[in-house]
């Protein structure tokens, strides 16, 4: 029952063949069996999935069910969870009980799905790894010595070693599609302004995005079609239809034109993820696309520009955690000072404890021209090579990582290194596009993804491109042994 | 620009209302000169006239009516807080 993908419950359900409480029974002792070796989830909720479960199964039996009713997920620990512990990965929420669900939680439990936990993470999203949790790293389940990738890792390790058959996560630079191809699963991150920000921990408002991480492009389709939508409390999401995204999944591929940035081919590319991404675009020229070399110019100043309007954003987000309203305080403070000071350094660890230094550096007073004004004019450079790309073609296609996952500790304590395992990824969110990691191989025993970005609101294209391939190989129901 | 000292760090720290140990400052000094050695290959383009990009739809910020809209929710947020009393939050005494 475990390895069958959201679609397939979903069909299981209506057919009678299970009741959403007995695969929650059955997801919830997988959870229990195999999270103490991954550390997937921070927070296990079964007492309150099995009562959603009987809820499920209830209005099924009513008749009232839709495709995501009595479905088992997780959500990634930086969405507010009403009654639950949301603790961003850091010890400074450690103890936060949210006091409201998440726009995505609200929109996901109104459609029936089923919470079994709250999935691990880097510490408030920052980080490629999973190492920067204050709840200690995920493994990745393709290889225990190897991370998960992150920020969302925990959603990411549990889709793979199918303890659920889809989560939730959110991607600022990388956090859904690096961990999604270092997992060897599928995983969407919209468009900016798609998915409502509202109750999701923020870490850059300007590139926070919500997406679903699941095993193929139609699961991602079903949970993107609950997820996404209008909010009014999230002034920047976008008020504009959601298509019905699985109705999309089978659009044709002849025809289609992709664009291969030269760009995202050449050094620091690992020799067999650049084998796999290969064969999978030779394969959408079997199936009547039309790959052609472009150019996105700029790609390289990506990564400089992300690490300034991300840490400025993030300096001024998380001031918010001083100690006094919620979160993490520290004993005896002698004064104000000393309690604001103490309770951050106390609460936060070295990575956000970094970006938060970077970026109140950069906003410092002389020096907002140089960094965060440079940085956002970069970002309209950037935005313009894809603006000018996608004149020429419908998607985009490369690399979702240089490298498949690398062993824990091996970039621990370079934060640079680090930062370019998203070389691939961090301009799409300036520019503030979809994208998509789908698996497509291996290199060595470990996943590599291939990556698909769209133009804004494409959403729909991604997703049946990412299927038409999916129907035609099996990459995505390879599963790693012992899982 | 020069790599930044412990003392830098320790203004920048001040500015952010965080403490770091005093044994933590030099590294944290040479990672952030590292990050901003990074950030600073922006400067290899010239972007003189290049209008800076707030947001990726370039949307105006939309507005809403002056309304009241929230009820008030101060004992469950309450509930959360390291410390009040009589529907105060608690901090040390500021004012002598």
């Amino acid at each position: 029952m475990h390895d069958k993908t959201i679609a397939q419950i979903s069909a299981g359900l209506a057919a009678g063949e299970f009741s959403s409480e007995e695969l929650t029974r059955a997801l919830l002792e997988r959870v229990e069996q195999f999270n103490p070796q991954l550390n997937a989830f921070i927070t296990i909720t079964a007492e309150s999935a099995l009562a959603q479960a009987r809820a499920a199964d209830r209005r099924r039996q009513q008749g009232e069910a839709v495709p995501l009713t009595g479905i088992p997920i997780a959500h990634k620990d930086i969405f507010c969870t009403d009654g639950v512990r949301t603790s961003c990965g850091s010890r400074m929420l450690d103890r936060f009980i949210a006091p409201y669900n998440a726009t995505v939680v609200e929109k996901l439990n109104a459609a029936g799905t089923v919470m079994l936990g709250k999935t691990n993470m880097d510490e408030f999203a920052m980080g490629s790894s999973n190492e920067t949790s204050f709840y200690g790293p995920v493994r990745n389940p393709w290889d225990l010595n190897a991370v998960p990738g992150g920020s969302s890792g925990g959603s990411a390790a549990a889709v793979a070693a199918r303890l659920t058959p889809g989560a939730t996560g959110t991607d600022t630079g990388g956090s859904i599609r690096q961990p999604a191809a270092l997992c060897g699963i599928t995983g969407l991150k919209p468009t900016y302004g798609r998915v409502s920000r509202w109750g999701m921990i923020a870490y850059a408002s300007s590139l926070d995005q919500g997406g679903p991480m699941a095993r193929t492009a139609e699961d991602c389709a079903l949970l993107l079609g609950a997820m996404a939508g209008f909010d009014p409390r999230d002034s920047t999401c976008v008020d504009r239809a959601v298509p019905d995204y699985v109705a999309a999944l089978n659009q044709p591929l002849a025809g289609l034109k992709i664009g291969l940035p030269k760009e995202y081919f050449g050094e620091g590319l690992d020799g067999q993820v650049a084998q796999a991404v290969e064969a999978a675009i030779a394969e959408y020229r079997k199936l009547g696309a039309e790959p052609v070399e472009i150019s996105l110019p700029n790609s390289q100043l990506a990564i400089p520009a992300y690490y300034v309007v991300a840490p400025a954003e993030c300096s001024s987000n998380l001031a918010r955690f001083d100690g006094v309203r919620y979160g993490h305080r520290c004993e005896n403070p002698k004064d104000l000072l000393d309690l604001y000071t103490r309770s951050r350094g106390e609460g936060f660890g070295a990575e956000v404890t970094r970006r938060i230094l970077v970026g109140t550096f950069a906003l410092s007073a002389g020096y907002y021209d140089a960094y965060y004004l440079k940085a956002q004019q970069i970002r309209r450079l950037i935005s313009d090579d894809f603006r000018r790309a996608f004149e020429q073609v419908d998607v985009i296609m490369g690399p979702t990582s240089p490298t498949a996952a690398f062993n824990l500790g091996e970039k621990a304590d370079d934060p640079i290194t680090m930062y370019l395992s998203d070389i691939y990824t961090i301009a799409v969110n300036l520019a503030g596009l979809p994208g998509l990691s789908l698996p497509v191989g291996f290199a060595g025993q470990r996943p590599a993804g291939l990556q698909l970005i769209g133009n804004y609101f494409a959403e729909d294209r991604l997703l049946s491109v990412a299927h038409r391939y999916q129907q035609v190989t099996d990459w995505h129901e390879r599963a790693p042994v012992g899982f | 620009m020069t790599p930044l000292g412990t003392a830098e760090v320790a203004k920048i720290a001040h500015l952010a209302r965080l403490a770091i140990r005093e044994e933590e400052a030099p590294a944290y000094a040479s990672n952030l000169s590292a990050i901003l050695e990074l950030v600073e290959q922006m400067n290899a383009v010239d972007t003189t006239g290049v209008t800076p990009m707030a947001h990726p739809l370039d949307m105006a910020q939309r507005l809403r009516p002056d309304e009241i809209s929230e009820t008030n929710h101060r004992e469950c947020f309450q509930a959360i807080a390291p410390r009040t009393e009589a529907g105060l939050y608690l901090v040390p005494k500021v004012i002598e």
